[in-house]
């Protein structure tokens, strides 16, 4: 056995996971255990960032090169929680790192929003990046008419990869069931229902963008929705952000372009309107919207919405929810349930008002589902710089030093089926062998068992 | 010429870092960093060295005579955060 280097528990490998494994490399001295749930890393790297942002999925080299090739070690297959308990990490580890996400949806509160036909923009997202726990997703597109709730860019995500044309996805490392089903969807419009008004919009003006210039797809909005009440005018001339301003912008172009002859799809943006209720018995058949004013402003920003009684329903067959993840509680931790995060100071996990020695927090799980992938790099460096000033003050434990041998028995002894770094290149090697002869980065596996049985093929 | 990072870019940052004359905003202390949706390169004073290009994880940012006409619109909106955030 050899002595000393701390070592320390990283809980999740999505972004935040990796940019504090790469951090906890480059800043501290050291070894760094990162457990995932999943059979593989990157989080929603892999399994949130649109198939069709090829260029995003390439950070997944960046990570690898940044953890994996600096020496940290995956134990993938491993839940927190279920195969081991955090109290037995605090036993091996001299400190653990949760950056386990957001893995729960914001409801929409209303009745019978779990009927068929009616999914989050989460469950559809695992399900076309070919999510393990979700291929077997039942996605009805039968239908002629889909309404995205929400209007944000995970919302822009999912309607541009329902109304896109297949043929322009088929390059890319889309889930095969999910290329498949589209290829023979019905869904001709996709509705876009925000709360509130366009100067609002929670769209990027890139993702903005993106819709309006899809082929074969015409970005529809009624000129109508963007009649600017007083306040909202004066907010966008004086205190909109750049992104406000210039998607305002698009959005009047948009409503001033006479529709073009040809596309036969369509992404319809209807602004200040909210669901108010679902109809159908037992699945989906139509939504009805209630229309929203921007209702008073609260401090610099507009805030209040209310009903003016106006309501229209809209027939359709899919009705996809993204207004927001949340997190949940982490076995043996506090919760804090009213933001849903793990309590924390700048990273260091508290309880009670004291700091839980030697736990921190990272990524969604620390500050909310908010802010964008390099979000998490800055986020990293708050905590990891806290972890090491920690370290040098002397005050976390330090733990009798195992051996990654040991320490690997263990892991097995919990969960034979654990994968490591070679199981997980194994599975990454096959998926980009898949992908060469149809063009695509990779074609991703998609089952837990073809997952695991590829990666044990070179463990052994 | 002037290098321009296009709209896929998430904010890794690393460009930031290797920028010798600092013409990459917002830097993650800057009060706007949260609340702009990519980084910026100053066209009136990149120097076109091109070390960005190489730092950038998932290669978004080009030379501006190396775009796309998708990627093209990206010049305006870099040279537009300048004279928007100078005016603020």
């Amino acid at each position: 056995m050899t002595a000393s280097r701390p070592r320390v528990a990283v809980i999740g490998a999505g972004p935040a996971g990796a940019f504090t494994a790469s951090l906890l490399r480059t800043r501290c001295d050291v070894e760094v255990d990162i457990f995932e749930r999943l059979p593989t890393p990157w989080g929603l790297l892999r399994y949130g960032v649109a198939p069709d942002h090829t260029e995003i999925k390439t950070l997944a080299d960046r990570f690898e090169k940044e953890t994996f090739g600096r020496g940290c070690r995956f134990i993938g297959n491993v839940e927190v929680g279920t195969d081991v308990s955090h109290a037995e990490l605090t036993n091996h580890y001299t400190a653990v790192f949760y950056a386990t996400g957001a893995q729960h949806d914001r409801p929409l509160g209303l009745l019978g929003e779990e009927r068929s036909g009616s999914l989050s923009a989460r469950e559809f997202v695992f399900w076309y990046n070919g999510h393990p726990d979700y291929r077997d997703l039942h996605v009805d597109l039968s239908g002629e008419r889909a309404v995205v709730v929400g209007n944000g860019n995970v919302a822009a995500d999912v309607a541009r990869i329902l109304v896109r044309d297949p043929d322009e996805l088929s390059c890319t490392d889309i889930a095969e069931h999910a290329l498949h089903a589209l290829r023979h969807s019905a869904i001709r419009e996709v509705v876009i229902l925000g709360r509130r008004g366009p100067g609002q919009a929670a769209f990027s003006h890139a993702a903005l963008r993106e819709l309006s210039e899809l082929a074969g797809v015409e970005l529809c909005v009624d000129p109508a929705d963007l009649a600017l009440d007083a306040a909202s005018s004066r907010w966008l001339a004086e205190e909109a952000s750049f992104t406000a301003r210039r998607n305002v912008e698009l959005l009047r172009h948009l409503a001033d372009r006479r529709p073009e002859p040809g596309p036969d799809r369509r992404i319809t943006l209807k602004f200040l309107r909210s669901p108010a209720a679902l109809n159908g018995s037992d699945r989906i058949e139509s939504l009805v919207v209630r229309r929203n004013e921007i209702g008073h402003v609260e401090a610099d920003r507009l805030r209040g919405w209310e009903s003016v009684g106006e309501e229209e329903t809209l027939d359709c067959s899919l009705i996809l929810r993204a207004v927001g993840y949340r997190s949940g509680p982490v076995s043996g931790l506090p919760f804090d349930e009213e933001r849903c995060v793990l309590p924390n100071d700048r990273g260091r996990v508290m309880q009670d008002g004291a700091t839980l020695v030697g736990v921190y927090a990272v990524g969604w799980l620390k500050r909310g589902p908010k802010g964008i992938l390099g979000s998490n790099k800055r986020d990293a460096e708050e905590t990891v710089t806290r972890f090491a000033a920690d370290l040098d003050s002397g005050i976390l434990p330090i733990r009798p030093t195992h051996s990654s041998s040991q320490l690997d028995q263990w892991v097995a002894s919990r969960k034979p089926t654990s994968i490591t770094v070679e199981g997980w290149h194994a599975i990454d090697r096959y998926e980009r062998e898949r992908g060469q002869a149809g063009n695509r980065p990779r074609l991703k596996l998609t089952s837990l068992s073809d997952l695991l049985a590829t990666a044990s093929g070179v463990v052994g | 010429m002037t290098h321009v990072i296009t709209d896929r870019c998430v904010m890794e940052g690393s460009c930031v870092e290797v920028c010798p004359v600092d013409c990459i905003l917002p830097a993650p202390h800057d009060a706007d960093f949260e609340s702009v949706e990519q980084l910026y390169i100053d066209p009136g004073r990149c120097i076109d060295c091109g070390s960005c290009v190489s730092a950038c994880p998932i290669g978004v940012i080009r030379a501006d005579s190396d775009l796309t006409a998708y990627q093209a619109y990206s010049i305006e909106l870099n040279a537009e955060f300048y004279e928007q955030r100078s005016a603020e």
